[in-house]
C-alpha cells in the first residue's frame, strides 16, 4: 500500500510548527501505525533529514508513551487502542492520514509529535498514592476484599497515563486521567484513609495546572485506549463534593 | 582482583537475618545529608528509589522514559510468585528455593536465591498494602495460578497487567517521596557514564534528552536499576529503548559482566510478520495454564488447524513430559518449538510456529471463564494477528525476552566496584542460567524493596566517603568523554541508518548466539560482530544535533555498546563448552536433545572483566550445600 501522510513538524515548543507532507511507500497491513513511520524515518535520515520524534516505548499498548492524534483522533480511529496497537490493515491503499501531536495547554510540544506531559505526574504526586512505607504492612491475607470491589479497583487502575483523554477534550480536562487514580483507591479498603485528602489535593493540583473544567462531552471516553469509564468521573465528583463539606 | 561474594555464614535459613543484624545503621538525621543516585524507575530502581526516600536519604532517580511509570516493568504480564502457600498445595519458602535453583539449572548462588524466596512474602503484603489489585476469590481472598517449572500454584496477578500494576504500586510510593521531597526524579534523562573517584562510584554522567545538555551528578553511592540488554538481538519482547548502556559504561569503567551469553529465549511469543517488524510480542507463559501446544504430526501439513483431527496432531510437550506437560520451564519450550520447526512440522504461512490451543479450555471452562483469565492478551493477539485466537489457535513462536546475564555482584548486591550497586535484571544474581516465570517481577521487588535499603545503608555506614566536587579531574574526565562520544556520533555522515547496523547485528546474535549454539557459529559470530562495529564507526548517518531532542543519536549510542556487549556473549558462549538452562551448546547434548551440564568443569559464574587488550575472564566458584546437584529432569 502507499500512504500520503501529512504529518506536524515542530522545532520546540517556541515555533510554530507546520504540517509536512510525506508519502510512505511499500506498506503492508501486518505493519503497525509506528512501524510505518519507522520506515519514513529511515528514508528522511537518508536524504540527510531530521527523523520525526515522537514518544514510544513498549509498543503493546500498556506504557502509555505512544501519542497521536491521528485523522482528529487521539489514537487513532479504532476504539480502545492505543496509537501502537492500531495497525496499517485499519487503512487503505492512497489514503491520506493527518498526524498531530497531543494538543493541550498542559501539554507543551517538545519536538514534532512529542509532547511534555509532566502535569498528568505532578496530579498523581499530589496525592495518587496510599501511604505505606516499605516494611509496614501487615500479611497480606488480613485486607479481605470482595471481589467485585477489587475487580473494579483494577479496572479504574487499568489507566496507562497516556493522555489521550486530555488531548481529545475540548477543555483539555484531565478529569477521566484523575478519576481512574481516585476511583482506583476508593474501591479499596486500604484506600479510604486518605480517601477525602487525596480527592481534595489531586482535584486541586488539576485546577492549578490548568487543565480545563469537565462539560460531559464524552470525548475522553471514546479516546481512551483502556476503556476507562465517566462513571469515574461521577465518583470523583461525589467525593469531591463529600470531602468539601467536610473539609470547609 | 579476587570475587568475593561475601555470604554470610550461618544456614541458609540464618544468612539473611544475621547479616542484617549485623550491619552498620546510619543514624536517621544524618541520612538527608548522603545523596544516592537510582539509575533506572523500574520495579527495582523504583522501588529502591522510593523506600530509601521514605528513609530519609537524599534520593536522585533517573530514567530515559518521560515518566517513572513508564520503565519497561510495566510490560510484564503473567504475574509474580510468592511462597505464601494460600492454595495449600505444599509450598513453602523452601520449595521455592529448590525450584528456582533447579529452575536455573545450578548456576546460581544458593544464599542469593534462598533471600529471595523469603522475601518473597514480604513483597505481596507491601503490594497489597499499596493497593495493587491483585486478583481475588470470591470470598475476598488472593487467588494464585501456576506457571513453568512448578508443581505448585503460587503466582498471584493482575489480569495480565501484573508489571503494569505492581510498577504503578511503586510508582505511587515514589511518587509520594518526590512531594516529600525526598526524592528528585530526573525524566528523559540518559546515564551515559559512571564516575569512579578515589576506585568508588561517586556519581554518573548524563544527558538531558530534550535540551542535550551532557550534566555531572554526584553522590555518596550509585545504584543501577537499568533493566536487561535483550534487544542486543534487535528483535525481543523488550521495550524499544531497553539498553544495556548504563551497565556497559559501568564495566567498561571496571564492573565485571557475569555470564552475559545466559539468555532467555520465551516460548510463547507473537512470530516475526516481516521485514518491517521492530519488536515481538510476547503471549505470557500463564497462557499454557490452559493452552495446549501442539504442531501436526506429518511434516508440511497444510490444513487449516481446525481440520487437523486430534489423531493428527502431536502435542509434543504432553508427549515428552507427561509430568509437568505444558508448563516445563521456558528454555525446554523454546528449545521443543525449535526443533519442531527444525523438522519441517512449523506451522502458518511462514512454517516458523507451533500452535497453541485453547480449544479444550474453552470447551470445559466457558469462554467467559478464559475471557476473565486473559482477555487482554487475546485481544491483543487479535490486533496484531487479525485472527481470533477464541475461534482458531494461537500461532507462537520463541522470541528473546530476558537476560539472566548481568553486572556481576556480591550479596550485598554491589559490584566489584565499590559503591556501585546493581539490582534487577541489570545484575546477574538469581536466574542462573534460566529464569522461571514470574520471578523477575519477585527479584526486581526484593532487590528494591528489601535488600538495597539495607545494603546500601549498610555501605554508607561503614565507609569513610571522601567529599568530591564537579570540578575533580575524574569527574571532568568522565565528561569530556561523554561528549567526546556524543560529538563523535553526531558527526558520522555515513549511508546506512543506526537500524541498518541495529538489524545487522542482531541477525547475527540470533543465528550464532541464540537457541542453539556451536562452537563454528560463536567463531563467526566473535569475527563479524568487530567487523560491524568498525564498519558502524565508517558508514553509521547521524543527522540533526546533539543539542536538542534527537532519538537516533539517542539509538546510536546503545547500539555502539550493543555492538561490543555482542561479541562478549558469543565469548562467554564459547567459553562455556556445556549446555545449562538457556545456553545450548549442540556439542554438549543427550541423546533426547536434553541439555548436557559440565558440574566438574563449569559450575562457576563467568565474570568478565573488560580490558582494551580484550576481556579477562575470573570465576566464582558455586557450592550447592543445600540443593543437591542434580539432572533437571521434568519428564
Ligand atoms: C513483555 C514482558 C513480560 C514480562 N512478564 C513478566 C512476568 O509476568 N513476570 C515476571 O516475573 N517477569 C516478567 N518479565 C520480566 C520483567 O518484567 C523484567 O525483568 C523486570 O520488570 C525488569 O525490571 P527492572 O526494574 O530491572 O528494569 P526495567 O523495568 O527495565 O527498568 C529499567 C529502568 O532503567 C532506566 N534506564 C535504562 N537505561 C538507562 C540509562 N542509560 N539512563 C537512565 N535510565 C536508564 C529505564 O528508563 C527504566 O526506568 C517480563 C518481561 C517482558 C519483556
Ligand atoms: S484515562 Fe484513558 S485516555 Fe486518559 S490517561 Fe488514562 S488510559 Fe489514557
Ligand atoms: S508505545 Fe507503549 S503504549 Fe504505545
Amino acid at each position: 500500500m502507499k500512504m500520503n501522510l501529512k504529518i506536524w513538524r515542530q522545532k520546540n515548543a517556541n515555533d510554530k510548527g507546520h504540517f509536512f507532507n510525506y508519502q510512505a511507500e511499500n506498506v503492508s497491513e501486518d505493519m503497525s501505525f509506528l512501524e510505518m513511520l519507522d520506515v519514513v524515518n529511515q528514508d528522511l535520515v537518508k536524504q540527510g533529514e531530521e527523523a520525526i520524534e515522537f514518544d514510544h516505548d513498549c509498543r503493546e499498548g500498556i506504557c502509555g508513551a505512544c501519542s497521536m492524534v491521528i485523522n482528529g483522533n487521539a489514537h487513532g480511529p479504532e476504539r480502545s487502542t492505543t496509537t501502537c496497537q492500531l495497525h496499517m490493515r485499519s487503512f487503505k491503499d492512497g489514503d491520506t492520514i493527518t498526524i498531530e501531536p497531543f494538543r493541550a495547554k498542559a501539554f507543551p510540544v517538545i519536538k514534532d509529535l512529542k509532547v511534555d506531559r509532566t502535569g498528568l505526574e505532578k496530579v498523581i504526586e499530589a496525592g495518587g498514592y496510599i501511604s505505606v512505607n516499605t516494611g509496614n504492612a501487615p500479611d497480606a491475607h488480613s485486607i479481605i476484599i470482595p471481589k467485585e470491589d477489587a475487580d473494579l479497583a483494577f479496572v479504574a487502575a487499568a489507566c496507562i497515563g497516556c493522555g489521550a483523554c486530555v488531548a481529545a477534550c475540548q477543555n483539555s480536562s484531565a478529569m477521566l486521567f484523575t478519576s481512574a487514580k481516585i476511583s482506583h483507591m476508593a474501591h479499596l479498603p486500604q484506600g479510604q484513609a486518605e480517601r477525602q485528602r487525596r480527592v481534595l489535593s489531586m482535584v486541586q493540583k488539576m485546577d492549578e495546572l490548568g487543565f480545563g473544567n469537565c462539560t460531559n462531552t464524552g470525548a475522553c471516553e471514546m479516546a481512551c485506549p483502556k476503556d476507562i469509564s465517566l462513571e469515574n468521573i461521577a465518583l470523583m465528583n461525589r467525593d469531591f463534593m463529600k470531602a468539601s463539606l467536610k473539609h470547609r | 582482583m579476587a570475587l568475593n561474594s561475601n555470604i554470610p555464614d550461618g544456614p541458609i535459613e540464618k544468612k539473611w537475618e544475621n547479616h542484617k543484624f549485623k550491619m552498620k545503621l546510619v543514624n536517621p538525621a544524618n541520612r538527608r545529608k548522603h545523596t544516592v543516585i537510582v539509575v533506572g524507575t523500574g520495579l527495582a530502581g523504583g522501588a529502591a528509589a522510593a523506600s530509601m526516600g521514605e528513609m530519609g536519604y537524599k534520593v536522585k532517580n533517573f530514567c530515559i522514559q518521560d515518566s517513572a511509570r513508564r520503565a519497561h516493568s510495566i510490560a510484564a504480564q503473567g504475574g509474580i510468585n510468592a511462597a505464601k502457600n494460600y492454595p495449600n498445595d505444599g509450598d513453602s519458602v523452601y520449595r521455592l528455593f529448590y525450584d528456582t535453583v533447579k529452575g536455573g539449572d545450578f548456576r546460581s548462588r544458593e544464599a542469593n536465591v534462598y533471600r529471595l524466596a523469603e522475601n518473597s512474602n514480604l513483597i505481596i503484603d507491601h503490594c497489597v498494602a499499596q493497593g495493587v489489585p491483585f486478583a481475588r476469590e470470591y470470598g475476598g481472598l488472593l487467588t494464585n495460578r501456576s506457571f513453568g517449572g512448578a508443581q505448585v500454584s503460587r503466582t498471584f496477578y493482575a489480569r495480565g497487567q501484573t508489571g503494569q500494576q505492581l510498577l504503578l504500586g511503586a510508582y505511587s510510593a515514589l511518587m509520594r517521596q518526590v512531594n516529600a521531597g525526598t526524592v528528585e526524579m530526573f525524566s528523559r534523562h540518559e546515564m551515559l557514564d559512571l564516575i569512579i573517584v578515589n576506585g568508588r562510584a561517586r556519581g554518573i554522567i548524563t544527558r538531558d534528552l530534550i535540551s542535550g545538555e551532557v550534566q555531572k551528578h554526584l553522590a555518596d553511592v550509585v545504584v543501577l536499576c537499568t533493566g536487561g540488554y535483550g534487544n542486543v538481538y534487535y528483535l525481543s519482547t523488550n521495550a524499544m529503548n531497553s539498553n544495556v548502556t548504563a551497565a556497559w559504561r559501568c564495566h567498561r569503567k571496571g564492573a565485571y559482566f557475569a555470564n552475559p551469553c545466559f539468555t532467555q529465549i520465551h516460548p510463547t511469543c507473537i512470530p516475526v510478520s516481516g521485514d518491517h517488524q521492530s519488536k515481538l510480542t510476547l503471549m505470557s507463559e500463564s497462557l499454557r495454564n490452559d493452552g495446549r501446544v501442539w504442531v501436526p504430526k506429518e511434516k508440511g501439513d497444510k490444513r487449516a488447524p481446525r481440520d487437523i483431527p486430534e489423531s493428527e496432531r502431536d502435542y509434543y510437550l504432553e508427549r515428552i513430559y507427561p509430568s509437568f506437560g505444558n508448563l516445563v520451564p521456558r528454555d525446554v519450550a523454546s528449545r521443543q518449538a525449535k526443533f519442531r520447526v527444525d523438522e519441517g512440522r512449523g506451522v502458518g504461512k511462514t512454517g516458523i510456529a507451533v500452535y497453541l490451543d485453547f480449544a479444550d479450555a474453552i470447551k470445559r471452562q466457558g469462554e467467559d471463564k478464559i475471557s476473565e483469565k486473559y482477555g487482554n492478551l487475546f485481544q491483543m493477539y487479535e490486533k496484531i494477528t487479525g485472527e481470533n485466537p477464541y475461534k482458531t489457535p494461537m500461532r507462537i513462536y520463541p522470541a528473546v525476552h530476558y537476560t539472566m546475564g548481568g553486572l556481576w555482584v556480591d550479596y550485598n548486591l554491589m559490584s566489584n566496584v565499590e559503591g556501585l550497586f546493581v539490582g534487577g535484571e541489570a545484575n546477574f544474581s538469581d536466574h542462573g542460567a534460566n529464569r522461571l516465570g514470574a520471578s523477575a517481577l519477585m527479584q526486581g521487588l526484593s532487590d528494591g524493596y528489601f535488600i538495597l535499603p539495607y545494603t546500601v545503608g549498610n555501605y554508607i555506614g561503614s565507609t569513610d566517603l571522601d567529599k568530591v566536587s564537579e570540578d575533580m579531574p575524574e569527574v571532568n574526565e568522565a565528561y569530556q568523554q561523554s561528549k567526546e562520544r556524543l560529538d563523535r556520533l553526531i558527526g558520522m555522515k555515513g549511508t546506512k541508518t543506526v537500524d541498518e547496523f541495529h538489524k545487522e547485528l542482531g541477525h547475527i546474535m540470533w543465528e550464532n548466539v541464540g537457541m542453539s549454539r556451536n562452537k563454528a557459529g560463536l567463531e563467526n559470530a566473535i569475527s563479524r560482530i568487530p567487523e560491524l562495529r568498525k564498519k558502524f564507526y565508517q558508514d553509521v548517518k547521524l543527522t540533526g544535533s546533539a543539542n536538542y531532542v534527537n532519538s537516533e543519536l539517542e539509538k546510536a549510542g546503545r547500539v555502539a555498546d550493543f555492538l561490543e556487549l555482542g561479541e562478549l556473549m558469543a565469548r562467554d558462549a564459547l567459553n562455556r563448552e556445556e549446555s545449562c538452562g538457556g545456553h545450548f551448546r549442540e556439542e554438549h547434548q543427550t541423546p533426547e536433545n536434553e541439555a548436557k551440564r559440565d558440574d566438574d568443569n563449569f559450575c562457576y559464574v563467568a565474570a568478565w572483566e573488560y580490558g582494551e587488550k580484550g576481556h579477562v575472564l575470573h570465576k566464582e566458584d558455586l557450592s550447592f550445600e543445600n540443593v543437591k546437584l542434580a539432572t533437571r529432569s521434568y519428564k
